[in-house]
């Protein structure tokens, strides 16, 4: 259908909110209200947003670890979001994950080579000596010592476990990875040699990544496109120069202002929000973030703003044209 | 390409030198570190000795009478003393244990497999889990001693009979764990990096699942082991358990109890006995479960 590598459509993610005796339904908790994105072969798309605004669920959707509850998803011109498991399988080489907790997302049972070669197998690959080549190869890729192959997850340093998931990620020659906060658990500079190694493997596989995190500065320095979310909605995607530059929507500001800048004599204008994220269960009407906009008038708190282009490249959900410097 | 993240440069990509393993001395070290395994261990190493070998360990036909020897106190000839036929308690104390630690180490195997079999399908089944946890929820409302009785009464006696009236009883706790930890596992980022690098469900339960609970079920195994044997006791020493013609430590203490009074030593050896073997398998039991999990046994 397309020439993009991942097309999402509209998808949505409503998970039931059972209670009481009979488990009767409580409510939905609104996860992912209608989100869409494309991301081409090679390219970075970052998902960045307050915890619990549905970035993660929006990446497990789209690997079908969660059944979305409508939308499409396409990868590679195949639908996927509606593929039983049988068929969805095959699929699943080209796409892979690499989780937030280098700690549970290895199997401590396993050794590193086994973790590694669990995909390979799985697709059927390789086998043999040329599964022990493939194995070793992939350890050199995300630098990881080759003895490392007959040990135990938990003999590693979070940054070398995270390196291990990145090289399972690697094993069936995926073309895209999602990131789901992956370098969120790490200390700063074991952060920046593994965001090093997720560029310098995207420049040599070609790799497209869905990288999923809540840490602008990190994102600034790794990312093509940048989308931001709130409560289970994109509310702006632009390209990492406009978004950082010229950001449009009033949400996208207040992050960005938030982001902290190592020189005590910049004095910015911090934007700080008032309240919390509204409850998902039971989203604000209108403009999801009307509640806390400083710059919210009536017309947001009944009518939902679509994404419309405000420049070339940068697509933003407000009523205002122009957003004010500061309230 | 290199970047600097707030001001701190990435640490430069060092040698991922990996300490060697120690080899030696490791006997040593685990002896220290886990003393209660080792104690347990040993312990029920002799147990586990005497009963195969209780034929070549100076005994004498456990089951032979000869009245004209009855009631010996402890001697030369009878270590034990004789019992009120003029058996030998020694023997029959030493066969006895084949009987125990049969039924204990029966008990904690089919226990094990059978509430691990209920416990992953009730884990990944939903809709079964509702029927199984009720089935395991009415067991586990009837003491398991009087469902081990009743079972007992309803068949003829003998080992493997004791051996089922026991173990149904002790299932509903090992489903349950089984399904405890299989409900958090599931949930794991290691499962579901397993699913979406293509693991079909079977492969996910043998590889990723079953052997992240042999932890607990481990513990578990043991603690059901020493409970069977008490209970194997118990059901012997009522009469509801294993044949009279069969030596087992329950029989004995149970033949012996009108004479306790001016023949203590038949019902002590083999409450001695019991003691010891329950108590070994304890030490054990509580030993791996410190040990067992690989990511505690990290702390040294």
């Amino acid at each position: 259908m397309s020439a993009h590598l991942l097309e999402v459509n509209a998808l949505v993610k409503h998970f039931p909110l059972r209670g009481g005796l009979f488990g009767t339904r409580r409510g939905v908790v609104h996860a992912v209200d209608g989100v869409s994105f494309h991301i081409d072969r090679g390219e970075t798309l970052s998902v960045v947003g307050e915890s619990g605004c549905g970035k993660s669920t929006v990446g497990r959707t789209v690997l079908r670890l969660l059944d979305p509850t409508s939308g499409e998803v396409w990868l590679g011109g195949e639908r996927i979001d509606n593929l039983p498991a049988r068929r969805l399988r095959p699929l699943r080489r080209r796409m892979q994950v690499v989780f937030q907790d280098p700690f549970s997302s290895l199997n401590p049972r396993l050794s590193v080579g086994e973790i590694i070669a669990e995909p390979i197998v799985n697709f059927g690959l390789a086998s043999g000596a040329e599964l022990k080549d493939r194995v070793a190869g992939l350890m050199d890729k995300v630098q990881l010592p080759r003895d490392a192959i007959k040990r135990l997850p938990h003999e590693f340093s979070g940054g070398q476990r995270q390196r291990i998931g990145i090289a399972r990620a690697l094993a069936p020659g995926a073309d895209i990875i999602v990131c789901d906060e992956a370098v969120s658990a790490l200390d700063v500079s074991v952060k920046a040699q593994i965001v090093n190694l997720l560029a310098d493997l995207q420049d040599e596989l070609g790799l497209a990544l869905l990288f999923i995190s809540h840490d602008l500065a990190i994102v600034e320095h790794l990312t093509h496109r940048v989308a931001v979310m709130y409560l289970g909605k994109i509310v702006e995607m632009a390209d990492r120069r406009t978004l950082f530059a010229a950001p449009h929507h009033p949400y996208t500001r207040a992050l960005l202002s938030a982001v902290p800048v190592p020189d005590p004599t910049v004095k910015r204008q911090r934007v700080i929000l008032k309240g919390d994220v509204p409850s998902p269960i039971n989203p604000p009407s209108g403009c999801r973030f009307h509640t806390r906009c400083p710059f919210a008038f009536d017309r947001c708190r009944s009518e939902e703003p679509l994404l419309r282009e405000r420049a070339p490249g940068q697509i933003s959900a407000c009523h205002l044209d122009a957003v004010p410097a500061a309230a | 390409m290199s970047i600097t993240l707030g001001g701190v440069a990435a640490a430069p990509d060092l040698p991922d030198v990996l300490p060697p393993r120690r080899e030696r001395g490791r006997i040593m070290r685990f002896t220290v570190r886990h003393p209660t395994i080792v104690a347990g261990g040993l312990l029920l190493g002799i147990m586990v000795f005497i009963a195969v070998f209780a034929p070549w360990l100076g005994t004498r036909d456990p089951e032979a009478i000869s009245p004209i020897y009855r009631l010996r106190d402890p001697q030369a000839a009878y270590w034990f003393g004789t019992d009120m036929l003029g058996r030998d308690v020694y023997s029959r104390v030493l066969y006895g244990s084949r009987v125990s630690l049969g039924v204990g180490f029966s008990v904690a195997v089919l226990a094990s497999v059978i509430g691990m079999a209920i416990g992953v399908v009730s884990g990944f089944v939903r809709w079964l889990d509702m029927l199984l946890m009720r089935v395991m929820d009415g067991l586990m409302s009837i003491p398991g001693i009087l469902l081990a009785i009743a079972l007992m009464a309803l068949t003829r006696g003998s080992v493997s009979n004791v051996v089922v009236a026991i173990t149904i009883p002790q299932v509903p706790q090992v489903a349950r764990l089984v399904r405890g930890v299989v409900l958090t596992l599931r949930e794991q980022p290691f499962v579901e990096a397993a699913v979406a690098s293509g693991t079909r469900l079977p492969k996910i339960l043998i590889k990723h699942i079953v052997p992240n609970t042999t932890a607990a079920l481990t513990v578990q195994a043991t603690y059901i082991c020493a409970s069977a044997m008490v209970i194997e006791a118990i059901l012997s020493f009522i009469g509801a358990g294993t044949p009279p013609t069969i030596p087992s430590w329950g029989n004995i203490m149970a033949e012996g109890r009108a004479l306790w009074q001016i023949k203590p030593y038949i019902v002590f050896f083999p409450a001695v006995f019991l003691s010891i073997t329950v108590l070994a398998v304890n030490l054990l039991g509580d030993g791996l479960r410190d040990a067992l999990d690989p990511r505690l046994a990290k702390r040294l």
